[in-house]
């Protein structure tokens, strides 16, 4: 089977998140970057999936060309072909983005083939639109179904599971289908040596994204108002222990 | 009008849907324009008065053979068809997978903006001006002011971010309704089977958890903080750093992609405070943290802290709760 899985690159925070000057963006002086954990998830289902049954995994990014090594990331857990559609400057707002892919998703459908399966991450880690997903799969009139926590192939068809607020929610789609993943679904393997040494030589394709501008465009960043409150230190090691019990006392939960 | 398209799983009331309503309220007579709601499948015509407990001046009830259960494809074309047919100025959804999910449906159905996790609104002057937004980002820990142009408003608000309060003079809201197209294709993205939930007490609604990190150092050494747990009738989380291990399951995970909490007190012990956790604890009444970096992330944010090695001041503890009920 030929399965995509669509990727952002996104900064990776540690404690805490700070603003550049201009509030337009996170300031990532100190930081590294990394895939949206869902996207990672995602990433390896693919790879397991092309495993059990055949087949290639494409993954692809819209992002600025640094987003090259989270590409390579991924082809160094077995992904067989990358595809970058850069842009410079700032995020792309959701509707963009998603006309981009789409058209980019498209147009590899049309040289090389259908994709039996497109996944994304539930939600990207920063800006949390909750929609590219959806709006790509709509653009290619596929079935989408988000929050996939397991997913089985069964010949032409496969069987998604949704955790809700009342259980586990079971949807059968025929592919060509779009899912949208969530962490959990799997433990993404490490890459190996191996791996690393062949995602180098990956050609990456680069794609010039086309997509006009939607309706929603960032103004600034803030940052949340800190809540000031002093931690009350109930002392050391475990001679603390009396005092922990009788503050379990005092909040009613003993 | 301000259409709240109304979360509910067979005819069971979101939570999440009163703080949509609440909110939805608030903005309905800010801008001058009645509230409407939209409940969708049949099983959802018993929630005319918990809807109109809100202030709702209309329900409109979607009856489709299509939607004897959740599909998100016939959610979401049933809320567009709704906005071609009723015209709403402004539509709000919960801020939920569930939630987020139709929406996003809609505005792709509708080829509109939409923006999800609001959570303050500045509507412009009339109609068709530019809204100015507040979301949520990064679960939370980040603010994003955004503008929105569109011939109609599709927001999110984002959950917990507004408390749920009934309307002062409880109305009886007016009953419509309304009978979508629906291709018979979107049933292909409709709920087949579930399995349904064992009874017991969950991640997201323990009042106590026990959580544990990196600090923890292996499976093994969560045995003393499951004893902790299991005195005080809790369950225990974990951080991402322990399930990317391998040394807990992912459905014990706390955090910006796992299970987001609220219980009465949070113990986090050997817990950093990386934000991917924090965002899930933040919402906890109380939050002990144990660390032996007294400037670890979690101790300086948290309630209460006991600077030492957990893997002594957590048996220490329990130690302590078995003397107190022994005597």
């Amino acid at each position: 089977m030929r399965v995509l899985v669509c990727i952002k690159r996104v900064p990776a925070p540690g404690a805490r998140i700070n603003i550049t000057a201009d509030g337009q963006a996170v300031d990532t002086a100190f930081l590294g970057f990394t895939m949206s954990p869902h996207e990672e998830c995602a990433v390896e289902e693919a790879v397991r999936l092309v495993e059990q049954h055949g087949g290639e995994a494409t993954v692809l990014t819209l992002g600025p060309a640094e987003a090259d090594e989270q590409l390579r990331y991924a082809a160094s857990l077995g992904v067989a072909r990358a595809v970058l559609l850069p842009i410079d400057g700032p995020d792309w707002d959701p509707q963009r983005t998603a006309r981009a892919i789409s058209s980019a998703a498209a147009a590899i459908e049309q040289t090389d083939g259908p994709f039996d399966l497109i996944l994304f991450g539930n939600e990207s880690a920063d800006s949390g639109g909750f929609q590219v997903g959806v709006r790509v799969a709509h653009a290619l009139g596929r079935p989408m179904v988000n929050g996939i926590k397991g997913i089985e192939v069964a010949g032409a068809s496969l069987r998604a599971r949704r955790e809700g607020d009342g259980g586990v929610e079971v949807y059968e789609v025929t592919m060509p289908a779009v899912l949208g993943v969530k962490e959990g679904i799997n433990l993404p393997r490490y890459p190996t040596l191996k791996g690393r040494l062949a995602s180098k030589k990956v050609d990456v394709a680069r794609v010039a994204p086309v997509g006009d501008a939607g309706g929603q465009q960032l103004v600034t960043l803030v940052a949340p108002p800190v809540q000031a409150s002093a931690t009350v230190k109930l002392g050391e090691g475990p001679a603390a222990a009396a005092a922990v019990v009788d503050l379990l006392d005092e909040l009613g939960v003993l | 009008m301000l259409l709240v398209v109304v979360e509910h799983d067979r005819g069971a009331l979101a939570p999440a849907a009163e703080e949509a309503l609440t909110v939805g309220r608030s903005l309905a007579t800010q801008i001058g324009v009645a509230l409407h709601a939209l409940t969708i499948g049949a099983a959802a015509d018993t929630l005319v008065d918990a809807v109109g407990a809100f202030g709702v001046d209309t329900v409109h009830q979607a009856h489709h053979e299509i939607l004897s259960d959740y599909g998100p494809e016939a959610w979401g074309e049933t809320v567009a068809q709704a906005v071609r047919a009723l015209g709403p100025s402004v539509v709000l959804a919960t801020g939920t997978d569930r939630g987020s999910e139709v929406l996003a449906q809609a505005a792709a159905r509708l080829d509109l903006p939409f923006v999800a996790n609001c959570v303050s609104f500045e509507p412009g002057d009339g109609p068709a001006s530019g809204w100015q937004l507040v979301r949520a980002r990064w679960g939370g820990s980040l603010l994003e002011r955004c503008s929105l142009v569109a011939d109609v408003k599709l927001l999110t608000v984002a959950h917990h971010s507004a408390e749920a309060v009934p309307a002062a003079v409880a109305g009886t809201a007016a009953v419509r309704t309304f009978t979508p197209e629906l291709d018979a294709v979107l049933a292909r993205t409709v709920v087949r089977e579930r399995v349904e939930r064992a009874a017991g007490i969950t991640l997201a609604t323990a009042a106590v958890v026990v959580g544990g990190g990196r600090g923890v150092g292996s499976p093994e050494g969560f045995a003393p903080l499951e004893e902790l747990a299991g005195l005080l009738g809790g369950v225990v989380g974990c951080s991402r750093a322990v399930t990317n291990n391998g040394w807990r399951p992912h459905t014990d995970q706390v955090g910006q992609t796992g299970t987001r909490i609220a219980p009465d007190l949070y113990f986090a012990c050997g817990i950093s405070g990386a934000i991917q956790h924090w965002v899930g604890a933040m919402a906890s009444k109380k939050i002990l943290a144990i660390n032996t970096d007294p400037e670890a992330n979690m101790v300086t944010k948290a309630d209460y802290a006991v600077i030492g090695d957990l893997h002594q001041v957590v048996p220490a503890i329990s130690a302590e709760i078995r003397r107190r009920r022994s005597t």
